[in-house]
């Protein structure tokens, strides 16, 4: 009795601890995504994006560019967002934004969780 | 729009054979008072303080009692100290050397090249059986530039440039230098110091194009020693993550012919002080 008691406890307790590895692995490493965004973001020797835009909470911003907010709604196609960073000058040919993508200072992965973090601003 | 036109006047010279290096000069000029207003000309000597108040009070307040003061002395020692030979610097130069910084950088025809101060005192020390020296760090070289600086000051820049096809090569490589996108980051010197002058890049604000070489070499307070005007260029190079360019070389050479050029009539001021 005792033996089938604990075997059910243990059971349950092994399935609900797969049920929580299932979903919130996912969900785990999104914020995970998105706190490193930010801080590739921020990092001076990786985005450096505060140069020029205010963001967030971000200290000493510049003034550049324009202040990154309200991006789901300004920017509902992410294919859009990523250009901007890949690559602003296929946009504007004089733009002051750096290539990011295509001039290799930052990964398609670094800008994807870059633009993770930007959609919850 | 007046940014696009700049950028279509200066970038495509060919294009318009009106181009001359006075015009540039014109240009240069209208579109920082209109970007300035109250700014005037002359002003320009002190770099990114000429356009930034509240950054100009802590300076000045820095200058009431000079960092440079000690590098100036010894420069002026460097500069007295004779060569194994006996000779001193002042033997290569006008008037021993005293007050005559506002005449380089200038084209030698002769040579085929663009002569800067710091060019000639290496030429100078080769001529007296001496090495060259480096151009950064803030050692001998950058010494002996700050004294002859010092004994210029307020004489005025008046760069000339000699209407031969050398000489006018010299001016438009310096400037295509000056705004032609490169490394990594892709930005222009001109990107900076032209089109985004006075906007803020974190908590810097980049000075304008015209002023500066006028007040190097400089003392960097971030850095406790003197900075040469083209260890300064390879800075803003390494900034971009673009190549460095050699201290003396002619890229540097005649990229300070045309910036000196952008700041004619202007007093010189060095050594200056900056962070
Ligand atoms: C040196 C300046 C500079 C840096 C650094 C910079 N930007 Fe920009 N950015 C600009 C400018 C200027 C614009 C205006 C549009 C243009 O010229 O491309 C812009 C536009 C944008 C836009 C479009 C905004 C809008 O409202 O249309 C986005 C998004 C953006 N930048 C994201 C970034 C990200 C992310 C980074 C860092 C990885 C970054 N920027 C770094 C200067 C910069
Ligand atoms: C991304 C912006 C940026 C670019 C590009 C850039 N600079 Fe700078 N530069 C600055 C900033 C910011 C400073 C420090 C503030 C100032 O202008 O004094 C500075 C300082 C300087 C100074 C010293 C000014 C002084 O009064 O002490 C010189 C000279 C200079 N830059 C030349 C250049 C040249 C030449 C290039 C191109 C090879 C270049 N810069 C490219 C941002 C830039």
């Amino acid at each position: 009795m005792t033996c089938i008691h604990l075997y059910n406890v243990a059971m349950k307790s092994l399935i609900k601890f797969l049920i929580i590895i299932i979903f919130a692995t996912p969900m785990y490493s999104h914020a995970d995504n998105i706190e490193e965004g930010k801080k590739l973001t921020f990092d001076r020797k990786k985005g450096n994006c505060l140069a020029c835009h205010m963001i967030d909470d971000g200290e000493l911003a510049g003034n550049n560019g324009p202040p990154l907010l309200a991006m789901k709604q300004r920017f509902p196609d992410r294919e859009v967002l990523f250009q901007q960073i890949w690559d602003p000058t296929e946009n504007n040919p004089y733009s002051f934004m750096p290539p990011f993508g295509k001039h290799g200072a930052l990964t398609k992965n670094e800008i994807n969780k870059i633009m993770d973090y930007l959609y919850t601003l | 729009m007046l940014r696009k036109l700049l950028v279509v006047l200066l970038l495509f010279p060919t294009m318009l054979s009106l181009a001359s290096p006075e015009k540039d000069f014109e240009q240069f000029v209208d579109y920082f008072k209109e970007r300035f207003p109250n700014t005037p000309y002359e002003d320009y000597k002190n770099g990114v303080y000429s356009i930034d108040k509240s950054a100009r009070e802590q300076w000045e307040a820095m200058e009431e009692f000079p960092p440079y003061e000690l590098n100036v002395d010894r420069g002026e020692e460097l500069f007295n100290t004779p060569f194994k030979n006996g000779n001193t610097y002042g033997s290569c130069f006008e008037n021993d050397g005293i007050g005559v910084r506002q005449n380089y950088p200038y084209f030698d025809e002769k040579k085929g090249k663009v002569v800067t101060l710091e060019g000639a005192l290496n030429e100078c020390r080769v001529e007296n059986g001496e090495k060259p020296l480096s151009y950064f760090k803030g050692k001998e070289l950058a010494h002996v530039s700050a004294y002859m600086a010092y004994t210029s000051r307020g004489n005025k820049f008046n760069v000339q440039i000699p209407n031969t096809k050398e000489a006018l090569e010299a001016y438009e490589n310096g400037k295509r230098l000056y705004f032609t996108k490169k490394g990594q980051l892709n930005f222009s010197c001109a990107d900076c110091h032209v089109y985004q002058t006075g906007t803020k890049l974190r908590a810097d604000i980049p000075s304008p194009a015209i002023g500066h070489p006028t007040h190097f070499p400089v003392y960097r307070s971030g850095m406790g020693r003197l900075v040469t005007l083209h260890e300064r260029f390879s800075g803003c190079l390494n900034r971009i993550r673009a190549k460095g360019l050699p201290g003396g070389s002619d890229e540097l050479n005649n990229l300070e012919f045309f910036t000196t050029f952008m700041s004619n009539g202007l007093e010189v001021n060095g050594p200056g002080s900056r962070k």
